[in-house]
């Protein structure tokens, strides 16, 4: 395995990602992706309608990923309040109820601060309002952005019926059911380049498997496998995926299986055509002559030197991973509601026409993200190809 | 014959041809000055890296420019200097007054067209003729060249000849416009040694049937220059290292990498039980010494070879040779 | 090893026959038997297959021990795909190849045995491969560009003999053997010339102390300076090694320096067989003699003459009927085009296919 390793990581490759790194344009177009991927998986800390940090009672919580302890504390609290409430109210011991019986007065107090957080206390903005009107020195500490990306919006848009235009709150407005548009982008970019890095691995995984047994053995594995992957290839997928899904309600996994059933056949016809030209070399006849297992031609010998073509099309298989996944979105075939999706945001772009923002959003992240994908395959591309000068004058 | 009024057909001065690779200079050709007279059978011999295909490349300006470029040098064809003329010009003049014989038949014609229509394509283009008048041309050609039946043959595809059948088909091209230069780059390597007997023997003939014109043969095998050519350029790292009618090459040769050349070659007629070396190996575009390039190689080497480049000195009348052996003290070895 | 001398035997007593050891001073090492080799032709939709490319077609010749047998031929003659049949990189159509080894018998004695080595499978071949070995002729593609010049000498080691610890001392000294150094171990091929890389293929064909080693067209990619040091130390190696050549090559001139024997091959025949000065000085079969006569003779005085043939080698997918050679022998007759010749010894030594040996 050790030597696998060292075998793909030769000078050849070292040198070809030095060369990768001398086009620019691709190059930090990778790192603006790699980067924005990265950051993606922080979105939480940024976009996100949960809180950072909330004190409470002199207890600070952490409620970024989940506030289900400050629920507990704050439920726990409120169902203390309201049994002393409750049971000092209704005690007989004093015949006349003094209402102005400082005792009593602390504890309604109590019960109602608690019993007014309860009422709102996931939605993180309003707890800071709450806590800023009782001046108890309690606070939350909100995201940069303290929108989430499923959370409706429909009690703070007041009389303004969704979607709403971009504003000062809402940067690029809401979506028809009240919900930030940004926040569903941002969290959109992470689930669609997941998706399509998953797809595109499982993809390869199978594409390479299959292209490397029927290039390795020719003949009539080959043959017959040619043949099935021209039977495969000619199910008309979209169809497939559309069908499947409308008997089940695809989930992630599912999708992915699906998708990668019919996304490996370019690759397994990349990688045989490639092991067909690479096994002739003698490299690979000697190795036979010694007796090396087959296993091991393929794996060590052939597979480092045969994934050129895999490499170069690596970013453009992410693309249309990309943009199938948006497809089925827009179509309604795809990731269950209330994922953030940009094929059904562009989708109810569609049928509000006349808000461009819910038609824009998406269009423009799905062309940047798209373009400097392309970028990177392009230099990736280049970055590969053996001649320095490609032309001659 | 007078060698004095034989005229020069083509005479290259100081030519220097650098290609950058990988950020570095390499200079595959540094400083030829050559000459070929008319009817001559001028040979160029060298290794891998030796600058001969090179240098064929820059008579005919088909340098890739980057990564190429001539940088300095005059190319005298006739009268005119090759590297003055336009663009427009040059074209006119390959393929119709200098053509070229490349080393791999089978890549260098187009396997989409019959050979017919390549050979009559530089006849319509240089020479104005019509398609029946350039078709019968063809015919002719082809069989100057030996093809057997060529009325029936000139309307076959390249992939329906032999290796042999399409270097042939190859000089018939070449020769269609009648060049007075023909420069053929390892025009028999790709070929069998029966073939390549053949091909020989047809390019002899071409020459002593055409005074007036000569022929530029580029390879790495001397036995070949021995079975065709009048004189001969040795090269060996961008430069000449001796230049000698072949005869006078053979049967003394100067330089110490010639002789080691010579000496490295099994023969047919005298079995050697061991063969004699040249240590070392041939160095790398990238990696030419400093000073003598032969010097990390040579056997007779001394102090002066490793920083002086040697120049290239008429020894005999028309032997020249680029070593310090012969230079004043060291004459006598 | 011992396990494969016990393997051996076995195989010996289900595929081998007993041979006793002859008081001959030259032993036999290979003898191989009206060797063919086809490959088929595919045509139509289904693939069918509607011919065959006889690439070799009934060869037979043996070798001894220590000595350098020379396969001489041009292209498409056949050669090429000897060598490969014989490490069984491709596999023979019909024929034997007998290898001569030797096995330890239960009583402890050594005893010779003849293995029909085109017979073996896979596992059975194992101890075959690493006593017969191969040399490429194009040291650019037959070694791995992603493998360090240590990995590659070292692997035949490791599929044979299991990792060790020397396996890296091996390596070195081979290195060493061929004239490089110790350092190189590290270094990727592409940092290294032809020359160098050669001699990186004949140290990876040496790693396992072959008996045999098929060379096929070693020093034609090289530069004519280069050429001479590959053969050297092929000779030199040979000596001390005790290995046995079997020398492919195009060329005759380093053939015949190299060769104690040659055969001449044409269209996937031997048309001669025999030691090499009597094939150089009188040849016998007018395809040898018109090869030789072809070759240039490296002198401006004494020019080759053209052969008196006419055409190029046919394909081997349409062979000439008769005697292969008869559509551009010059002496061909009409019993040429009926009768193809046998191939049998018309000399001592010296085996010819011709109906008209020496005549021409």
């Amino acid at each position: 395995m050790n030597k696998r390793i060292k075998s793909f990581f030769s000078p050849l490759l070292i040198k070809r990602i030095k060369k990768f790194r001398s086009f620019k344009r691709g190059y930090y177009s990778l790192l603006i992706i790699g980067i924005a991927y990265l950051l993606s998986f922080f979105a939480e800390f940024i976009i996100n309608d949960k809180a950072l940090l909330v004190k409470f009672d002199g207890k600070k919580f952490v409620t970024l990923y989940s506030d289900v302890s400050l629920k507990k504390f704050i439920f726990a609290k409120a169902i203390e309040t309201k049994e002393n409430y409750f049971k000092y109210k209704n005690i007989p011991a004093t015949d006349t109820l003094n209402l102005s019986d400082e005792k009593f007065i602390t504890l309604k107090a109590e019960y109602e601060r608690y019993d007014r957080i309860k009422k709102d206390f996931d939605n993180h903005r309003v707890l800071r309002k709450i806590f800023e009107e009782q001046k108890r020195g309690d606070w939350v500490i909100l995201v940069p952005y303290s929108y989430g990306p499923n959370e409706n919006l429909l009690d703070e848009l007041g009389d303004r019926n969704p979607p709403t235009g971009p504003d000062r709150k809402n940067f690029l407005g809401t979506d028809d059911r009240g919900r930030d548009v940004l926040a569903r982008l941002v969290y959109g970019f992470r689930i669609y380049m997941t998706f399509s890095l998953l797809l595109t691995l499982t993809s390869y995984i199978i594409g390479i498997f299959f292209g490397a047994i029927l290039g390795y053995y020719g003949g009539k594995v080959d043959f017959l496998g040619l043949r099935f992957i021209e039977i495969w290839a000619s199910i008309p997928f979209l169809f497939t995926v559309m069908v499947i899904s409308s008997i089940m309600i695809p989930n992630f996994t599912i999708l992915i299986v699906i998708l990668s059933l019919f996304y490996w056949i370019s690759m397994a016809r990349y990688i045989r055509a490639e092991f067909l030209r690479e096994k002739s070399n003698d490299y690979v006849q000697a190795a036979v002559a010694v007796g090396v297992s087959d296993r091991k031609i393929i794996l060590s010998h052939i597979l480092p030197n045969s994934l050129t073509p895999a490499i170069s099309f690596l970013p453009f298989t992410i693309i249309s991973g990309i943009a199938v996944l948006a497809s089925l979105d827009f179509l309604g075939f795809g990731l269950p509601e209330p994922t953030p999706s940009w094929g059904q945001l562009l989708s109810q772009g569609i049928s509000n026409l006349s808000s461009w923002w819910l038609t824009f959003s998406p269009m423009a992240a799905m062309f940047l993200t798209l373009m400097l994908i392309a970028f990177i395959g392009e230099a990736v591309r280049e970055a590969l190809d053996p001649k320095i000068y490609s032309r001659m004058k | 014959m007078g060698k004095k009024q034989r005229k020069e057909l083509l005479k290259v001065e100081n030519l220097k041809t650098h290609f950058v690779i990988e950020e570095q200079k390499a200079k595959a050709v540094d400083g030829l000055d050559f000459y070929v007279f008319e009817g001559e059978f001028f040979g160029i011999v060298g290794e891998s890296g030796s600058g001969k295909s090179v240098t064929a490349l820059s008579i005919l300006r088909l340098i890739p420019d980057p990564p190429g470029k001539i940088s300095s040098g005059k190319i005298f064809f006739g009268d005119k200097d090759l590297l003055g003329l336009s663009w427009e010009d040059m074209r006119k003049i390959r393929g119709n007054e200098i053509s070229m014989i490349f080393q791999e038949p089978m890549t260098s014609l187009n396997p989409v067209f019959t050979v017919g229509v390549q050979i009559m394509e530089p006849l319509i283009i240089h020479r104005d003729m019509d398609k029946r008048e350039a078709r019968a041309e063809a015919i002719k050609m082809l069989k100057k060249v030996g093809i057997p039946s060529p009325e029936l043959r000139v309307d076959d595809y390249p992939h329906q000849f032999s290796g042999g059948m399409r270097q042939r088909a190859m000089i018939a091209m070449a020769l269609c416009c009648n060049p007075s230069l023909l420069i053929a780059d390892e025009p028999t390597t790709a070929l069998d040694v029966t073939v390549q007997a053949q091909i020989l023997e047809l390019m002899t003939e071409i020459k002593n049937k055409r005074k007036e014109s000569a022929i530029i043969l580029i390879t790495h095998d001397l036995a070949v220059i021995a079975e065709t050519c009048d004189r001969v350029m040795v090269m060996y790292c961008g430069k000449i290292q001796e230049v000698a009618s072949t005869v006078d090459l053979f049967e003394n040769p100067l330089h110490p990498y010639t002789k080691g050349l010579m000496a490295s070659i099994p023969s047919l007629a005298k079995k050697k039980k061991r063969l004699t070396t040249i240590p070392g190996n041939v160095p790398g575009i990238l990696h030419f010494p400093p000073g003598c390039p032969f010097h990390t190689r040579c056997k007779y080497k001394m102090p002066v070879c490793e920083k002086v480049v040697p120049e290239l000195l008429k020894v005999e009348k028309d032997h020249l040779v680029r070593c310090h052996l012969y230079n004043g003290e060291g004459k006598n070895r | 090893m011992r396990e494969f001398k016990k393997r051996g035997l076995n195989l010996l007593e289900e595929k081998g026959k007993l041979i006793r050891g002859n008081g001959k001073e030259k032993e036999n090492l290979l003898e191989v038997k009206d060797l063919k080799t086809y490959f088929p032709v595919f045509g139509g939709v289904f693939r069918k297959v509607i011919g065959y490319v006889k690439a070799v077609d009934g060869v037979s010749f043996s070798i001894d021990k220590g000595e350098v047998f020379g396969l001489v031929g041009e292209t498409g003659c056949g050669k090429s795909t000897i060598g490969k049949t014989l490490v069984r990189i491709l596999n023979p159509t019909f024929g034997d190849i007998f290898y001569y080894d030797k096995v330890e018998l239960k009583s402890g004695k050594e005893q010779s045995v003849k293995i029909d080595i085109s017979k073996l499978n896979r596992k059975e071949l194992m101890p075959y491969r690493s006593k017969i070995q191969m040399i490429f002729q194009d040291p650019y593609s037959s070694l791995n560009p992603r493998f360090t010049v240590g990995d590659i000498i070292e692997e035949p080691l490791t599929v044979h003999r299991g990792k060790h610890k020397e396996n890296k001392e091996i390596v070195k000294d081979l290195l060493k053997k061929v004239g490089m150094s110790e350092e190189h171990i590290y270094r990727y091929p592409h940092e290294f010339s032809g020359g160098q890389r050669q001699r990186i293929g004949i140290a990876r064909a040496l790693s396992t102390n072959p008996e045999l080693i098929i060379a096929d067209e070693p020093v034609s990619a090289l530069d004519v300076s280069i050429q001479a040091q590959v053969i050297n130390l092929m000779q030199d190696l040979q000596d001390e090694f005790r290995v046995t050549y079997i020398f492919i090559s195009h060329d005759l001139s380093v053939v015949r320096h190299i060769a104690h024997r040659i055969a001449v091959m044409y269209l996937g025949f031997i048309m001669e067989m025999g030691p090499a000065d009597k094939i150089h000085n009188n040849p016998l079969n007018p395809y040898t003699k018109v090869l030789l006569s072809a070759v240039p003779r490296g002198n401006p005085r004494k020019k080759a003459k053209k052969p008196p043939l006419r055409g190029e080698v046919p394909s081997s997918l349409h062979k000439p009927s008769g005697c292969p050679f008869h559509p551009r022998c010059p002496i061909a007759k009409d019993i040429c085009k009926k009768e193809d010749p046998v191939f049998e010894e018309k000399e001592r030594g010296v085996f010819v296919k011709c109906h008209f040996p020496g005549v021409f």
